[in-house]
């Protein structure tokens, strides 16, 4: 059976360099980069080249680099980092509705603690205004976060005004750039933001290893306390197998952007004229240009989203959905409610995300596996209409 | 995450479709995560002599319409009311915790479908 990997902003594969790169570290080269001798030394230079590696893909120094366990923890460390060291200034945060849940829910944790957060609202299209954004800075706000790119619809956001805004009125910026990187261009000047997170796994590295880029001369409050690693910024032995392997990601990926980006383009727009165009009553998520590369989400009329997936699955495609049915909560997609879309069409949403090794065959059978899988759930369906 | 019985009665559904001149209609929505359901019955001397089905639903809730409505064919009226919730998740060998409240929507389906013929029969 076809075996058809199309979740890639849930994760990726290691690209087989990465893990090369990673194998002597967890081998030969398994020294405490604290260590002073040679074994430690050998950690401490691995570490050192991918703080660089890391750096130069972001256009940033090495010295603002501050590996992390991966998006999750970087989010948390920009957001309650921030929001402690300056809660004496200002106790009020900006972000968006259709943030991921490492930032909604740490905001929400951040409310409970003192702190006021105003959830910008976007548009149809998942875009947010960046004069919304603007207007809700206070005297007492300390920090902005929004998302470079939206992990389900792939809608991009204007960051680079949201930054300069932001700035007019010396109020620092942070954007989730997790989903971006290795997508369309991520350069932290070009973007003008304080602080960026990234995750190794979305950019074909391991899981369990990110960073937080933080501008020189932008400060923080410890969150992990220990023996000082990463400069103070975050405790614990460095994990050097998952550093050096996103560490080579990121080159990878800035090696490879280009190609990458205008292939996975290809595939996007190719599958997105083909859906439009075979199934009726499906509908295109998100925006039709400000849009990452790979992704690719639909709602299909009258049919639920849980079972599209596990027939898809069925015939060896992975993909995913934002229908109630398959969230733990049962509540449909935040992102998806914020599009003003109801709830009985959210159940109908697919979301298929291309990666670099996905081909134009493999676009073709999904596309047909998809109009059969839907055509047979519509049948089934109590609310198709009869024609 | 699902057991092999409902992905079986979920591949190949059992009873799917509409009974024109149905006896009776069960129309039921699932308040939790908003999904819908619809049996259809047949009823010829007291006995369920065929039932259908149409869901728009999960994976869990497309097996257990489908499983209610075999264990329910052949049935009387009785014996139908009594099917219960926990029968149906039982006889597809379990269903994920998160997914218990879909076998609600197949039994409450049936039950009102028979509810419908009962009142029906009463006004006759
Ligand atoms: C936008 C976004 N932010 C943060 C995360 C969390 O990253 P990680 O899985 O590395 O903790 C993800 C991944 O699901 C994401 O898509
Ligand atoms: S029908 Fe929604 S979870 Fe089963």
């Amino acid at each position: 059976m076809a075996k058809i990997y199309m979740d890639n902003s849930a994760t990726t594969k290691p690209d087989p360099e990465v893990v090369s790169a990673m194998l002597p570290y967890l081998n030969e080269y398994f020294g405490n980069a604290s260590s002073l001798h040679s074994f430690g030394q050998e950690a401490a230079e691995a570490l050192n080249r991918s703080r660089q590696q890391v750096a130069d893909l972001l256009g940033a120094q090495p010295d603002e680099i501050i590996f992390t366990s991966g998006g999750t923890e970087s989010d948390n460390l920009a957001l309650k980092g921030t929001a402690y060291l300056k809660k004496n200034a200002g106790k009020h945060i900006i972000t968006s509705v259709v943030e991921h849940p490492a930032i909604l829910d740490t905001c929400r944790n951040l409310q409970k603690n003192g702190f006021k957060v105003t959830y910008i609202p976007v548009d149809d299209q998942g875009l947010i205004d960046p004069h919304d954004v603007e207007d809700a800075i206070i005297d007492d706000t300390i920090l902005i976060s929004i998302m470079h790119a939206n992990n389900e619809i792939g809608t991009i956001q204007p960051i680079e005004d949201i930054s300069r805004l932001a700035h007019e009125k010396g109020v620092l910026v942070h954007t989730d750039a997790v989903q971006s990187i290795g997508k369309i261009p991520v350069n932290v000047d070009d973007l003008g933001v304080d602080m960026l997170s990234l995750s190794a796994h979305k950019i074909h590295g391991p899981k369990g290893v990110g960073a937080l880029f933080v501008r020189k001369g932008t400060r923080l409050e410890t969150l992990v306390h220990g023996g000082g690693h990463e400069r103070g910024k975050r405790s614990g032995t460095e994990n050097i197998p998952g550093i050096v392997g996103l560490a080579k990601a990121a080159e990878l990926a800035g090696q490879r952007l280009e190609k990458d980006a205008s292939h996975l383009a290809n595939l996007r727009d190719a599958a997105i004229t083909k859906i439009l165009g075979s199934i009726p009553e499906s509908y295109l998520n998100g925006h039709p240009t400000q849009r990452l590369p790979n992704n690719v989400h639909f709602r299909f009329s009258y049919v639920e989203g849980e079972s599209l997936l596990i027939m898809l699955n069925m015939k060896g495609v992975a993909v995913s959905t934002g229908s109630a049915c398959s969230s733990k909560s049962l509540e449909p997609s935040h992102v998806l409610s914020a599009l003003g879309i109801p709830s009985e069409q959210i159940h109908g949403s697919l979301r298929i995300t291309l990666g670099r090794a996905n081909t134009m065959d493999e676009v073709d059978y999904v596309v047909e596996n998809l109009v059969e899988t839907v055509t047979k759930l519509r049948a089934m369906s109590p609310i198709t209409p009869k024609n | 995450m699902y057991s092999e019985k409902v992905m079986e009665h979920f591949s190949n559904p059992k009873n799917v479709g509409e009974i024109e001149d149905a006896d009776g209609i069960g129309e039921v929505g699932n308040p939790t995560c908003g999904d819908m359901m619809t049996i259809y019955i047949k009823v010829d001397d007291g006995k369920l002599t065929d039932v259908k089905f149409k869901t728009f639903g999960c994976a869990a809730a497309i097996a257990t319409s489908s499983m209610i409505t075999e264990m329910a064919l052949g049935k009387t009226i009785e014996e139908a009311l009594e099917i219960s919730r926990d029968d149906v998740a039982e006889s597809l060998d379990g269903l994920p915790p998160v997914k218990l409240h879909c076998s609600n929507l197949a039994a409450d389906g049936l039950h009102a479908a028979i509810e419908d013929y009962l009142n029906k029969s009463k006004s006759n």
